[in-house]
């Protein structure tokens, strides 16, 4: 809850109105019923507490009241407006505090989530950390502005009402009291049986909306087997029990209402029954009356909300404990004494070994040397270990101490500043995510402020230009949802441009040309080398042209370096690298003739 | 997704309600019940006051407690009396809400099966779903809801005015004058505030965006080191929907501000203008009190009603325009006469069917296209054929098929099924001959057994073991718990891609069709599966007609006829070595595929 703070003024503002409110509630049967007594049937003064029997003298005493009646329909105004402004105050103090929290909120936890470590959004589900997110911020908002909030305000008031029924008539307010428990208890035990009916409506509910959904989506499937009768039924008996569930809970509802109906409204009959009855007793006059049924009014309301809010909190309760769990998972962090080194060194990797979490060993003793300003061309099967490579100089997945290390310039990474690091490190990953934004958006996302020239470069190298100039809106297409489609061959080389505009001395290509024909791919290599030809780069490809430009090659086989060597080198030894060259290179015929032996 | 995914009020004559009327007709009891027993229920409220004003006149007034059993009596009566009205017009309100709702699902639901594919070619399944399960919500909450609380309300209204008119008429008036105020203030607030929830809604949504992108593109994220970035962006969504909803607060505030002066304004009238200046008057004075300040709150609910029926003409609009969207592909009535339709076959009438296909000169259009995909074309498929269709992606492989399968039909020209047009059988006819096994898996929600007997709901529990047999995934169950009564989760989602797609394998062999079509899966699964899969689809084409959009050489190869397909048109045909030595287009697909299944299969 250390998220109040900067909203407590707000709050305590909110209750003050909520005090001031419910005291200008109190004061307006107050004239009523001085009103009724002194000017209308002309009672003596005296039973009136001082302070309001020299108010009335001040205007002039009961008889000429009488005669301006107006007066006292201008007091009654008066209090009204200023209970307006209280509780335009309570309303709007409430939005404030309870907007403010829940900014706060929202805010923390988008930050702190993108500072959680990459394991941390790999074991846990997007779905469920996004329902965090949205669901239960949703309800604790609720809970701060109609829950806290409003209880709080309902104490006030029941407080002041019983204090001024008190001081009218002692037994007609235990008279007006008692029943109230039962209310209480009666409302809280329905909302109760409620809560679990709506649950069980919305699970059905969400599977007749799933069942809708599969039969929309797989409507092939179902003309295609001619299952429409079949579908036809599945959907009716589901809609008949999801419907039949309503029902009940409904006539459930209708009788809670019903019953609460009578149970206050027996209430209100016991006040003006016994009220009577203490009137004729000379216990109290016409204006108490009316005043004290005035005053009970206000209370039966609140208290049967009190049952479903009591009901409520227990779901916040919940809501809460699911977002701490976010908020309390550690964030990454960088080591107290570490450095940013410049990163146009060598970089090296020294017998790495690694593991994810509870699987088998994905690299293993793995060491190498990419000289700066080099490239290193990567190829292996799936499950090699190449991205996992990629990761491990990202820093994306910290290596263990005990792991062997990676160095950059002779600096282990692990004493680099994070942020140094991965900005010096041109990441293009396997399969791009693209932000659904403009195309513009998304190329200048990591460089703000870049100028127009220097995008078009990054792009012209990407050999994106020519595509974008196809769009109609050219830079200005929206990406993602609400746009344009991208081919998963455009998506790579936009991600491709959008790191180049970062100028980082050191790039990593995650099999990020995959989806580009032959020829792109080449172009794309060759503005690189023009372009950036100081940059140290990591390549990881399944083509052989490409893997070929590079100054030397790694075979990786479940996690070991297979081979290692320039691309001449291994064309001329046996293995993976030869005969992957062989296939492609090799003539359509030749393959016709291998595939019949 | 076209010209009606808009949002934008649709005004009908007298909001759409006709069109409501044969689809409410069998409950007018209900609301009439409904209807009656709520303005029954409004007694009580409306004699409340009136029981006041007799406590004060006649007891207290009168010093005596003369009548009090009778008093007592009567109100214990009246409460009772209203509360079991009410009870019973919320229990018929509930429960036409929910039938309505049901009623319009159904027949929303029901309707959609006999759509054509162009329909849902043209709407995202997002849409058509949120017709069928929302807009039938909102239209069932209007006639049993909206309508109830117009009673309820109005009846007070119009009681509450009676008596006082009764009572007071120069009164009676004065008080009145105040409501036609409140009814346009109310009006004006209730138009802003709706923007600004819909405002919020929008920026809602666009908060649950903003995290999804943060989460789902974390990696990216990290990589680029635009943390702060993304959050900066972020905060500024965040600000406004605070300043947003800050603004609805100060809007709703200010509402209740208005209402509760125009409530005193009311008392204040019946204290200045009252001249209660007799003691026998007191009863009448808090009668009026009671009126006049009880009177504006039904007045909000029925501005809130009315505004529900404009709201709701949307709903209305979109849903009627569905219910009256007609199939492209409708089988003739004297088809149906012979044959039967989806819901009601006569099988006893079917033919049984061979499994021969023939295009006869078909030309064809897409509806929501201008240009020809097929011109003149013709070709025959006889009884065990295996024809491959292949092309890049999106070159428009689906087409055939959608023909074969009488998703669409022809702009000109016949496709003939065991030699006779298909149009002179029904759909069901055709479609119960023929299995299909998508790309991408789609099983339904329930037990791998419910899924399996999809195709063929008389299978024997032999035949089910058979077919899982056939396809080797009859491993996949028996890794299971539950075996065949594995629940698969919604999609199917509890399964792997591979498992799926077996299962699908096994769900079209158990339908033995005669006709078979196949769209194999480009999506990666581990090397093992996808051999099972490869096997699977051997054994599957065996003994059948078979079309199969065809992305592995093996299929490629092994086919009887080759179908290249690109942008959108048939470009080439033959077998696979008549194309290869045409060196065309299709040699150049072929060449790339070779080189990228050989590495792939190298490095796996």
């Amino acid at each position: 809850m250390r998220f109040l703070k900067g909203c407590k003024t707000f709050f305590l503002l909110c209750m003050l109105c909520a005090a001031v409110s419910a005291l200008a509630d109190m004061i307006a049967p107050q004239i009523v019923r001085v009103t009724v007594d002194q000017i209308i049937l002309g009672e003596s003064a005296a039973s009136l507490h001082p302070a309001v029997s020299r108010a009335l003298e001040a205007l002039g005493g009961a008889e000429r009241l009488r005669e301006r009646l107006w007066i006292m329909a201008l007091a009654v105004m008066v209090v009204t407006l200023v209970k307006c402004v209280a509780q335009y105050g309570f309303r709007v103090f409430n939005a404030k505090g309870c907007e403010t929290l829940v900014k706060t909120l929202r805010d923390t936890l988008f930050r702190h989530i993108e500072r959680l470590p990459f394991q941390w959004h790999v074991q846990n589900h997007t779905g469920d950390i996004i329902q965090r997110c949205t669901s239960d911020i949703e309800t604790t908002r609720s809970f701060v502005s109609e829950q806290m909030t409003q209880l709080l305000r309902i104490a006030i008031l029941l407080a002041m009402s019983v204090f001024f029924m008190l001081r009218m008539n002692v037994s007609l307010t235990l008279v007006a009291m008692i029943p109230l428990p039962v209310v209480v208890w009666y409302s809280l035990h329905f909302h109760r049986k409620f809560r679990k009916g709506f649950q069980t409506c919305d699970e059905n509910e969400g599977l007749l909306s799933a069942m809708a959904q599969e039969n929309l989506t797989g409507v092939r499937v179902v003309r295609a087997f001619g299952r429409e009768r079949h579908e036809r039924d599945r959907f009716a008996a589901q809609n008949e029990h999801y419907t039949s569930l309503w029902v009940k809970l409904g006539r459930l509802m209708s009788f809670f209402w019903a019953s609460a109906d009578v149970l206050s409204g027996v209430q209100v009959m016991l006040v003006v029954v016994f009220g009577a009855r203490f009137c004729l007793r000379g216990e109290m006059t016409s204006g108490e009356y009316i005043a004290f049924i005035s005053y009970n009014g206000m209370l039966v309301w609140p208290v049967r909300m009190l049952g479903r809010m009591i009901g409520e909190m227990s779901k916040a309760r919940v809501g809460i404990r699911r977002i701490a769990f976010i908020l309390e998972a550690e964030e990454e962090k960088d080591a107290p004494d570490a450095v940013s080194p410049p990163m146009d060194g060598d970089i090296r990797f020294e017998h790495v070994s690694f593991a994810y979490d509870g699987c088998p060993e994905t690299l293993h003793d793995v060491d190498l040397t990419i000289p700066a300003g080099t490239t290193l061309g990567v190829l292996g099967g799936t499950g090699s270990g190449k991205s996992t490579l990629t990761y491990l100089l990202d820093r994306l997945y910290p290596l263990p101490p005990e792991c062997g290390r990676i160095t950059i310039g002779g600096v282990d990474i692990a004493n680099i500043r994070l942020e140094h690091l991965r900005r010096n490190i041109g990441m293009v990953l396997q399969e791009p995510f693209l932000f659904s934004r403009t195309l513009r958006e998304n190329l200048s996302v990591a460089a703000p402020e870049l100028p127009e020239a220097e995008l078009h470069a990054a792009a012209e190298a990407a050999c994106l230009e020519e595509t974008v100039a196809g769009f109609p809106k050219g830079y200005e297409t929206f990406v993602g949802e609400r746009g344009v489609t991208l081919s998963g061959g455009q998506k790579q080389r936009a991600a491709i441009a959008r790191m180049l505009v970062r100028k980082a001395p050191i790039m990593v290509f995650d099999d990020s040309l995959s989806a580009v024909d032959t020829e792109t791919d080449a172009k794309i290599r060759r503005a690189l080398e023009r372009r950036f030809g100081t940059a140290t780069i990591l390549l990881i490809s399944h083509r052989i042209t490409t893997l070929s430009k590079a100054d030397q090659v790694l075979v990786l086989d479940h996690g070991r370096v297979s081979q290692l060597g320039t691309p001449e080198q291994l064309r001329n030894q046996p293995g993976l690298y030869r005969r992957i060259h062989d296939i492609q290179s090799a003539s359509v015929e030749l393959q016709e003739a291998e595939a019949r032996a | 997704m076209t010209e009606d995914t808009d949002n934008t009020a649709a005004s009908l004559p007298f909001f759409g309600i006709p069109r409501l009327v044969p689809l409410v007709r069998k409950y007018r009891k209900a609301l009439l019940t409904m209807i009656v027993c709520g303005l029954f229920g409004s007694v009580m409220d409306i004699g409340l006051p009136l029981l006041q004003k007799y406590a004060l006149d006649h007891f207290i007034g009168g010093r005596t407690l003369d009548t009090m059993p009778a008093f007592v009596a009567l109100y214990l009566a009246g409460i009772l009396f209203s509360s079991a009205m009410n009870f019973i017009a919320g229990s018929y309100a509930i429960s036409t809400e929910v039938r309505v709702n049901r009623d319009l699902r159904a027949a929303a639901f029901n309707h959609l099966q006999t759509l054509s594919f162009d329909y849902f070619n043209r709407h995202g399944v997002g849409w058509i779903h949120s017709r069928v399960m929302s807009d039938t919500g909102r239209i069932g909450t209007l006639v049993s809801w909206s309508l109830m609380e117009c009673v309820w309300h109005a009846t007070f209204l119009v009681g509450a005015l009676a008596v006082m008119l009764a009572v007071n008429a120069r009164l009676a008036l004065l008080v009145m004058l105040i409501l036609p105020l409140i009814v346009v203030l109310y009006a004006l607030f209730q138009k802003k505030l709706m923007e600004a929830n819909r405002r919020i809604r929008e920026l809602n949504s666009r908060i649950t965006g903003d995290f999804n992108e943060g989460i789902t593109g974390a990696k990216t994220i990290k990589t680029l080191v635009i943390e702060d970035r993304m959050a900066d962006d972020f905060v500024k969504d965040t600000s406004e929907i605070k300043k947003t909803g800050i603004r609805a607060a100060r809007l709703r505030g200010a509402f209740a501000v208005t209402m509760n002066l125009a409530s005193s304004l009311a008392l204040a009238i019946v204290l200045w203008q009252g001249g209660f200046l007799r003691a026998s008057e007191v009863g009448t004075f808090s009668l009026f009190m009671s009126y006049a300040q009880g009177m504006m709150e039904p007045v909000r609910w029925i501005v809130d009603a009315i505004s529900d029926v404009i709201t709701t003409q949307v709903n209305i609009e979109r849903l009627t325009r569905l219910l009256a969207t007609r199939s492209d592909v409708t089988d003739a009535p004297e088809v149906i006469e012979r044959y039967g339709d989806s819901f009601s076959p006569k099988k006893e009438n079917w033919e049984p069917i061979r499994g021969d296909i023939a295009f006869e000169d078909v030309s064809f259009r897409y509806p929501d296209g201008d240009e020809l995909v097929l011109d003149h074309f013709s070709l025959d498929i006889p009884f065990g054929t295996n024809l491959a269709i292949v092309g890049e992606t999106g070159a428009g492989k689906s087409t055939l098929v959608n023909l074969v399968c009488r998703f669409f039909e022809p702009t000109s020209g016949r496709v003939l099924i065991d030699g006779r047009d298909a149009r002179e059988r029904s759909q069901l006819w055709l479609h119960s001959a023929i299995g299909y096994v998508l790309q991408t898996p789609h099983l339904f929600s329930g037990t791998i057994r419910e899924n399996l007997l999809y195709g063929n709901p008389d299978a024997t529990e032999e035949d089910v073991r058979r077919a899982l047999a056939l396809v080797s995934a009859d491993e996949v169950v028996a890794r299971m718990e539950k075996g065949l009564d594995t629940d698969v989760g919604e999609g199917g989602d509890l399964l792997s891609t591979g498992e799926k797609q077996l299962l699908s394998f096994a769900r079209a062999i158990l339908a033995d069709p005669r006709i078979l079509v196949l769209d194999e899966a480009t999506a990666s699964v581990d090397t093992l599966t996808e051999r099972k899969i490869q096997d699977a689809m051997k054994t599957a084409i065996r003994g059948r007609t078979s079309l199969v959009i065809a992305h592995r050489l093996s299929t490629i190869r092994n086919a009887d006829r080759i179908l290249v397909v690109r942008n959108g048109k048939i470009v080439e045909r033959g077998t696979h070595r008549q194309l290869l030595d045409q060196k065309g287009h299709y040699y150049r697909l072929y060449t790339r595929q070779y080189e990228d299944e050989a590495t792939n299969d190298l490095l796996s």
